[in-house]
């Protein structure tokens, strides 16, 4: 298959339709039964919160996964693609998050290096040439002749769209193009998208997060939630709330559980916190948030808004810049010492690569807790045999199951890595619980667990803050619920009296 | 899965001595790949004509049969001992130092330098002195790696490895200009030290000198440090999830530097025996490569403190070795590294082998029970 870019891309946009696709991962299903449907010259967007199944999905299309069932049908046509190969042969490019490029290189041997038949000796007049005539036709322009490195992230975003065209490619995914610029950036590199569909050069289906995106540059959306098909249609026809609550779900909790009454007294206290988020570009800022004991405060939102770094300000792994956290009214910097006073414990996201050292037994993760420490007194000498012993008694109290004691944790599956880190930070006294994603990627009966454990804590004093992308685990935990948008807190509700569509509005970012 | 999760007591005890035999691998796989590396070496000198068992006999009688092959191996092993160890103790962080020949360069030059002024001090002052001074030097450079490490986000193994190239330069630099002896001529060094100053034999029969001692000690007090101290068990945590440990509130950065600065200083320590019991004076001859064997040897070892004793012993008969095999068999003394390095890359690509074999899984032997 050769690829000739000078006829390749005077082609017009290409449709491309998924049916009935459903894909299985052992016994977990990822994708159940989604169809999905890109007119040509349109585009479209995919919405669905982390875990939703659009990653999955768009590798179905892409030839990167051998969906179980169902087809991919482009320009009406049944297309079989074994590997990226032939999607790209085809004329089905995908861009991905991060970027791509070589950054050394400058922009037009990024091009030519990207080619299938890249030739060998290369005539870089005649390819210049090419090329100049190929970016005259393009609605936008990026320097070809300075390495990428020097290229702002717009910048390099629109290389990699114009990479695509370059390739031929007639259909376009974008998976989440705008994660690494800046807002202004983005809004252009979404404006000159738009602008190359409308002009029917590419059909665009666009991964996103962002309610923001869709509502003005898409002209269709898919939602998929828990991976299955929960809704779309015009973007024309939808509000932001609308979309929000085919992501999340509406359902009401399913379980429902005896909870003992708050105290009064605050023990987290967060005022005017201030720090960088994870891209340096934009801030978190957290005005006011407090955490009462015998309460579980719900922080909801849609990923990316900031939950992260506020995990990592709590646990002390991101400076703060300005403001103060106090824990029953001491100042608190998340060193071992104060953790252990004011009893604070985490149970942060993703717990293999967060919380558990992999090659360490599970006794040995077990024990990072206690390991240093008999009753009150610091150790100085471990003792192997007390932390054994520590570790027997969690792993029957929690139901951990490992094969042994000296098994390294990594050996574990998920829900029992999540329990025994769950063990470890609840065992002991615990005055505040932080949280961030407890049941991420578990099945239902690890789930089920610990969100029982959660609320025993909570019903035993503990002041819990959870941070969660799942609506429904907020509102089945919390008492009361934030909502976390850009960097800030833009919404308070008890949970009792919550309205969904409303904690939507807030998740989509208005105040 | 499910009665074993209900009592782990019973199934782990029932298991009995067969628990142990997973723990085996660790043993075995180093033995294998060293044995996998004398096969494709002896392939390596039947294509120079040469006879393999001529060799290994020769190698057996240079460094390991008489009481003074065993003198020549222990003594180069003193020094290799103390290098090695500094790049076993940053690794049970996480970190790939290399650079522990330049802690040792500046830890000789520290006592020779401040030996040649204390002339009519006795040895039991003197001494400490001395020990200590080439003690801290080493451990302010390599410190200094982990410093730039945590403030400022560079690479380990790069600084170290230029900042062994630096100490080095400045050692000759100084050894060559401000404290050089006018009296050494041909060979510039600082002064030599006095009688009193200078480390003797241990009291075993053969000619030693205590720096073997202080290895083996060092070795063994690491080796305490990192399996049975809560400090150890912190930076074993750092070491394996930085973030986990940054979530337990450990002091990553404080461990960071002090793994480093020890490593540094028991490097630098391995200047001062060069110095004291060795060469009489710090000259270049002092920083012949031992600090680089010490990475060979400490990967060897797989980062455990107790297994570089017989490997640097090991290691340390080869090189001694190398002079008889260069004069009998006709090679050059390069042949001695050829054949190290064959082993060291063996060694490295039997990594891969971990948890692949039956014997190596708990489940295998529980079946058997």
């Amino acid at each position: 298959m050769t690829i000739n870019p000078q006829t390749n891309h005077t082609q017009s946009a290409a449709s491309v339709e998924a049916i009935n696709m459903t894909m299985k991962f052992g016994e977990f299903t990822a994708l159940d039964n989604v169809g999905i449907k890109v007119k040509p010259g349109s585009f479209h967007a995919l919405l669905g919160e982390n875990g939703a199944g659009k990653s999955t999905l768009v590798k179905c299309i892409m030839g990167f996964y051998h969906a179980t069932d169902g087809q991919v049908l482009v320009d009406n046509k049944e297309a079989q693609m074994d590997d990226p190969k032939d999607a790209q042969a085809i004329g089905l490019g995908m861009v991905y998050q991060h970027f791509t490029l070589v950054p050394s290189l400058t922009g037009a041997e990024n091009l030519l290096i990207s080619r299938v038949n890249a030739p060998n000796i290369i005539n870089w007049s005649d390819e210049n040439d090419d090329m100049t005539a190929f970016i005259d036709k393009m609605p936008f322009k990026v320097p070809l002749d300075v390495p990428v490195s020097r290229l702002s992230a717009g910048e390099k975003q629109k290389l990699e769209i114009l990479k695509q065209l370059y390739l031929g490619s007639r259909f376009l995914i974008l998976d989440e193009p705008t994660s690494v610029l800046t807002p202004a950036e983005a809004d252009e590199v979404l404006s000159h998208v738009k602008k190359l569909t409308k002009d029917n050069k590419v059909s665009v289906l666009m991964i996103t997060h962002k309610f923001k995106e869709v509502t003005k540059f898409a002209d269709e959306v898919t939602v998929l939630r828990r991976g299955k098909f929960a809704g779309g249609g015009d973007v024309s026809t939808l509000t932001a709330n609308d979309m929000a609550v085919m992501m999340m779900g509406s359902e009401t909790p399913k379980v429902e559980f005896n909870r003992a009454p708050t105290a009064d007294d605050n023990i987290l206290k967060l005022s005017n916190v201030k720090a960088q988020d994870r891209s340096g570009l934009k801030h978190i800022l957290i005005k006011d948030l407090k955490v009462r004991a015998g309460e579980i405060l719900g922080v909801a939102g849609v990923s990316g808004n900031g939950q992260t770094e506020l995990m990592e300000i709590l646990t002390g792994q991101r400076p703060m810049t300005d403001g103060a956290i106090t824990v029953q009214d001491h100042p608190f910097s998340g060193t071992r010492e104060q953790s252990k006073k004011y009893q604070v414990r985490y149970l942060p996201e993703e717990p293999l690569q967060n919380a558990c050292a992999a090659r360490m037994s599970v006794a040995e993760n077990l024990a990072f807790r206690i390991f240093d420490m008999q009753g009150d007194k610091k150790r100085f000498w471990k003792s192997d045999q007390d932390i054994k012993t520590f570790a027997h008694k969690m792993i029957t109290e929690f139901n951990i199951k490992t094969v042994s004691t000296d098994s390294p944790i990594s050996t574990l599956s998920g829900g029992n890595v999540q329990r025994a880190v769950l063990a470890r930070e609840l065992t002991g006294d615990v005055k505040l619980l932080v949280i961030s994603n407890p049941c991420f990627g578990l099945d239902f009966s690890a789930v089920l667990a610990i969100r029982k454990r959660i609320i025993e804590a909570r019903n035993n004093g503990v002041a819990v803050l959870l941070i969660s992308e799942d609506l429904d685990e907020i509102m089945e935990l919390s008492d009361r619920i934030v909502v976390m948008s850009e960097g800030s807190i833009n919404y308070e509700t008890e949970a009792n009296s919550a309205d969904i569509t409303k904690i939507g509005h807030y998740m989509a970012g208005h105040s | 899965m499910k009665e074993l999760a209900t009592t782990p007591l019973p199934s782990q005890s029932s298991l009995g001595i067969l628990k142990w035999v997973p723990r085996l691998e660790f043993v075995a796989i180093p033995i294998f790949a060293v044995i996998c590396g004398f096969v494709i070496f002896s392939i390596f000198l039947v294509l120079l004509g040469k006879s393999p068992t001529d060799f290994f006999a020769l190698v057996y009688k240079a460094g390991f049969s008489t009481a003074f092959s065993w003198q020549n191996t222990l003594s180069r092993a003193a020094p290799l001992l103390l290098a090695a160890l500094c790049v076993a103790l940053p690794a049970k962080l996480g970190l790939v130092v290399i650079g522990g020949e330049g802690a040792i360069a500046l830890g000789a030059v520290a006592a020779g330098a401040i030996g040649a002024y204390l002339t009519n001090v006795s040895g039991v002052i003197a001494l400490p002195i001395l020990f200590l001074a080439s003690a801290f030097t080493g451990a302010f450079w390599i410190g200094l790696v982990g410093f730039l490490r945590i403030k400022r986000g560079v690479n380990e193994t790069i600084a170290s490895l230029l900042m062994a190239y630096i100490a080095i330069a400045i050692s000759n630099h100084l050894i060559e200009s401000v404290f050089r002896d006018p009296a050494s001529l041909n060979k510039p060094s600082t002064a030599s030290l006095s009688e009193a100053l200078r480390v003797g034999a241990m009291p075993i029969g053969i000619d030693v000198h205590w720096g073997f001692l202080a290895g083996l000690i060092a070795c063994i007090v690491s080796w305490i440090l990192v399996e049975k101290t809560t400090l150890g068990f912190s930076a074993r945590i750092a070491g394996g999830n930085i973030r986990a440990a940054q979530v337990q509130g450990l002091p990553v950065a404080k461990l960071i530097i002090g793994f480093t600065a020890l490593g540094g200083a028991i490097a630098g320590i391995a200047g001062f025996y060069e110095v004291t019991a060795v060469h009489g004076s710090a000259n270049a001859s002092v920083f012949a490569g031992y600090g680089y064997t010490g990475i060979l040897i400490a990967f060897l070892a797989r980062h455990n403190a107790l297994a570089i004793v017989p490997i640097t012993i090991m290691l340390a008969g080869f090189e001694a070795s190398s002079g008889l095999i260069q004069r009998r068999m006709d090679l050059p003394d390069a042949t001695i590294l050829v054949f190290e390095g064959i082993v060291f890359v063996t060694i490295l690509f039997s990594e891969t082998l971990y948890g692949r074999f039956r014997f190596s899984k708990h489940e295998y032997w529980k079946a058997g029970v």
